[in-house]
């Protein structure tokens, strides 16, 4: 085995990993919670991909009248931040008008309504006064450059940022889910929606920020993805569909509901994905995960790190 | 059953062991009970294709088609969503392989029985512009068979899928079928190119079995003979539509909407909850085969492309939309959520007998039946909100070019451009989640909830319903 390779393939994984790690989070705080997979998940992530696209022009267009904004500092700044905020706020609007009017119904019907949100999200991006209908280049702000080499591997900023950023995100979540107010009502209530609220938590709250944060993490992701990978599909293709749910793979694999599983499971993802693709073949690419997800599934049905829950009657 | 069989007529008063003779029906019936509703529906679809189609436009007829093929993926996926309560967003996973597998029989088999790759079908799979004098031709039989040899494949598939993730409890299934549906998808995209013999004379040297593999992977695969007519799509569809409504009401069904009811009281009762989950999943991919292969021969290409997760998102929105565990309300949602799309493609060429036809039926039913509205309700508000959407986008062309003229600010301008480019068909998928979220809040137990269509008809008309007639009439 080329060493070379070795070490390109795992920084890749590893990289890609990290950011389905943070849409994983998404997923798996939601499910924690709500139990219900949150079909949309994967297009806020396709939504921060995009709004970076749009913000980067927006502010390069106005950057004509004030110069400032076209500094690759400024715009390093506004963009994700606004991209984040965004996002947090779509999540929010999902939640509080299609999610929660269905509190209490069967699951299922949930399950759809995710789905059309989905579906909305896609179908809306694509019009013409939106993201329209064709693939597009977000401009780079920062000129890419290889920081330095290693065994021949070169490692370049971009991975460099990506992984900075996702690293930074899961430490300041997990500081966020265990040692705060807020993670606690969070874990109280994916715990017994009822007793925490016995206990004074005001559950819609917990769960409208729940959305926020996990959007707020999607939004991020999609910022760091079209770093990495500037050339953007249109928000109905296929890719972004995939992508959202290798991430959720990735939830179910760490042991869904867990986060510090979600992060694990991102990781594996990304790693099997591109082992894969080096070093078995490139056409199937998606099969990998999804044979790892069943795969996990015969040997431990509750994830890697899940417990397995007894049914009481 | 007659006292002296039953082991507890000896030690009971034997009279209560015994059916009252007026509803139990004399045996010999029995055959004709059975079979009386597929001769139906043979004859249903003979009718359609024979005498009504031909006067139906290639579009209209086309149309019909697609609606047979999603009724058919829609009633078989209410066996496992809608009966069991499982979550399977594979069904056209399954679509896929059947449609393949029927495809490639079917044009390899013609080559290697007739010669050539043409069409050989008698009347029943012929178009309105073929003429032909056999009913029933060889083409045919090699057409039905390849169908249901596909739906045995995606059978098969699916006790294979079924096993290991319907013994885990919740969501698993749902992971575990899009997983498969990705697949499939990959994996006959990945098969070897296509055979014929423009592009490879040798065709001829590869045996049938041999030739059976090469799908065409990603360019899809094309140039089988064309057979799935109406006959055949809406005879497949009536056969599920009468089978699965039978399972509903067989001692099968009941255990299956146990399970949804409550696993755990289900077993304890006696209910083998994993074997009759897999029996219930290999009965849907069975039929999403058949549907499968009905697809695939319907204008002669298939390409694995198009059965992603939105192709059974749509299936399963079918089968929410018309209620879970409603027959007949995910037949009337396949319907509805094919042609809806269409009426927005183009609203003006279908829609005004549609609303007509939609809005009589309303209203004679509501008349009638003025405590069971819900459904029809829901119908009504939907014809006339798309009657309205139809309408204002008139209003929007005609006063569009009103702010175009001179003396209008820029704005005006760019409002009046919008109004008048404004085309439906660009939000045709919009719309149509919206109205999915819409109709999940408003109406979240779907049209007809776990009833059928004739449960809300009057109760006077309900002539097979003795004994709620009886308890109205007191």
């Amino acid at each position: 085995v080329n060493l070379h390779t070795l070490l390109q393939t795992l920084t890749d994984g590893i990289a890609v990993g990290s950011l389905y790690a943070l849409i994983a989070l998404g997923y798996t705080l939601v499910f924690g919670i709500l139990q219900f997979i949150n079909f949309a998940h994967g297009d806020i992530f396709a939504l921060g991909a995009w709004l970076t696209y749009a913000l980067t022009v927006g502010l390069l267009r106005s950057a004509a009248k004030f110069p400032l904004l076209g500094h690759p500092i400024v715009l390093g700044i506004l963009v994700p931040i606004g991209a984040i905020l965004l996002c947090a706020l779509v999540g929010f609007c999902i939640e509080r008008f299609a999610y929660k009017p269905l509190r209490g119904a069967p699951r299922l019907n949930v399950l759809i309504t995710a789905i059309g949100v989905s579906l909305l999200l896609e179908n809306l991006g694509q019009l013409k006064w939106a993201f329209g209908p064709d693939p597009k280049q977000v401009p780079a702000f920062f000129q890419d450059k290889v920081l330095g080499t290693l065994a021949g591997v070169e490692f370049h900023l971009v991975d460099v940022v990506v992984l900075g950023i996702a690293v930074l995100l899961m430490i300041a979540m997990q500081y966020l889910i265990f040692r705060t107010k807020l993670g606690t009502a969070m874990r109280a209530v994916s715990f017994n929606v009822r007793t925490a609220a016995l206990m004074g938590i005001n559950v819609d709250r917990i769960i409208s920020l729940t959305f926020v944060i996990g959007s707020a993490l999607a939004g991020a992701a999609g910022f760091l993805f079209s770093m990495k990978y500037p050339y953007l599909q249109q928000t109905a293709a296929t890719v972004w569909i995939l992508l959202g749910m290798k991430a959720f793979v990735a939830a179910v694999v760490g042991g869904i509901g867990n986060v510090r599983g979600a992060m694990l499971g991102g990781l594996l993802i990304g790693l099997v994905e591109f082992f894969g693709v080096q070093y078995l073949s490139s056409s199937y690419r998606d099969v990998y995960v999804f044979l790892l997800l069943i795969l996990v599934l015969l040997i431990r049905p509750a994830g890697l790190l899940g417990k397995a829950t007894v049914e009481k009657v | 059953m007659t006292p002296s069989s039953s082991p507890h007529a000896a030690r009971s008063t034997a009279t209560i062991f015994v059916d009252p003779p007026s509803i139990k029906p004399p045996l010999w019936t029995s055959p004709l009970r059975a079979a009386w509703p597929f001769a139906a529906v043979v004859i249903f679809a003979g009718l359609l294709h024979l005498v009504i189609v031909p006067h139906m436009g290639g579009y209209e007829s086309s149309l019909l088609i697609d609606c047979g093929i999603a009724i058919i993926m829609a009633v078989s996926l209410t066996a496992v969503n809608g009966f069991t309560g499982q979550f399977s967003i594979g069904h056209a996973g399954f679509m896929s392989l059947g449609g393949y597998f029927a495809a490639a029989i079917v044009y390899y088999g013609t080559y290697h029985l007739f010669g050539d790759f043409s069409f050989q079908g008698g009347l029943l799979s012929s178009g309105a512009d073929q003429t032909v004098n056999a009913t029933i031709t060889a083409g045919d039989l090699l057409f039905v068979g390849a169908c249901i040899a596909g739906a045995v494949l995606a059978a098969i598939c699916g006790w294979i899928v079924g096993l290991p993730s319907l013994r885990l409890r919740g969501d698993y299934l749902a992971i575990v079928t899009l997983g498969f549906g990705e697949i499939v998808r990959v994996i006959i995209q990945g098969t070897g190119d296509q055979l014929d013999t423009n592009s490879d004379p040798s065709v001829t040297d590869v045996s049938f079995f041999r030739a059976l593999p090469h799908l065409g992977g990603a360019l899809g695969f094309s140039g089988q003979p064309v057979y799935s007519t109406s006959f055949w799509v809406w005879l497949a569809a009536g056969i599920t539509l009468v089978a699965t409504l039978r399972l509903k009401y067989s001692s099968y069904g009941r255990s299956l909407i146990s399970i949804r009811e409550d696993d755990v009281a289900a077993q304890a009762v006696g209910v083998n909850i994993t074997r009759l989950k897999v029996r219930a999943f290999v009965y849907a991919a069975f039929f999403a085969g058949l549907g499968g292969g009905l697809y695939a021969m319907k204008v002669g290409t298939i390409n694995a492309s198009d059965f992603g997760f939105q192709k059974s998102f749509d299936f399963v929105i079918m089968v929410v939309l018309g209620g879970l565990g409603s027959v007949s309300g995910a037949a009337i949602a396949a319907i509805l959520l094919t042609i809806l799309p269409e009426l927005l493609r183009d609203p003006p060429s279908l829609w005004p007998t549609g609303l007509i036809i939609v809005g009589i039926v309303a209203v004679l039913i509501l008349a009638f039946a003025p405590k069971r509205r819900g459904p029809l309700v829901t119908l009504f508000a939907f014809a006339v909100g798309w009657e309205g959407l139809v309408r204002g986008v008139k209003v929007l062309h005609w006063f569009g070019p009103h702010l175009l003229g001179a003396g209008h600010s820029d704005s005006a301008k760019a409002l009046g451009n919008f109004m008048v480019g404004f085309s439906l068909s660009d939000y045709r998928m919009v719309i149509y989640s919206l109205t999915l979220i819409i109709m999940m809040i408003v109406r979240p137990k779907g049209l007809f909830g776990i009833g059928e269509i004739w449960d809300f008809l009057p109760v006077r008309w309900q002539w097979w319903n003795r004994p709620a007639r009886a308890e109205e009439g007191k």
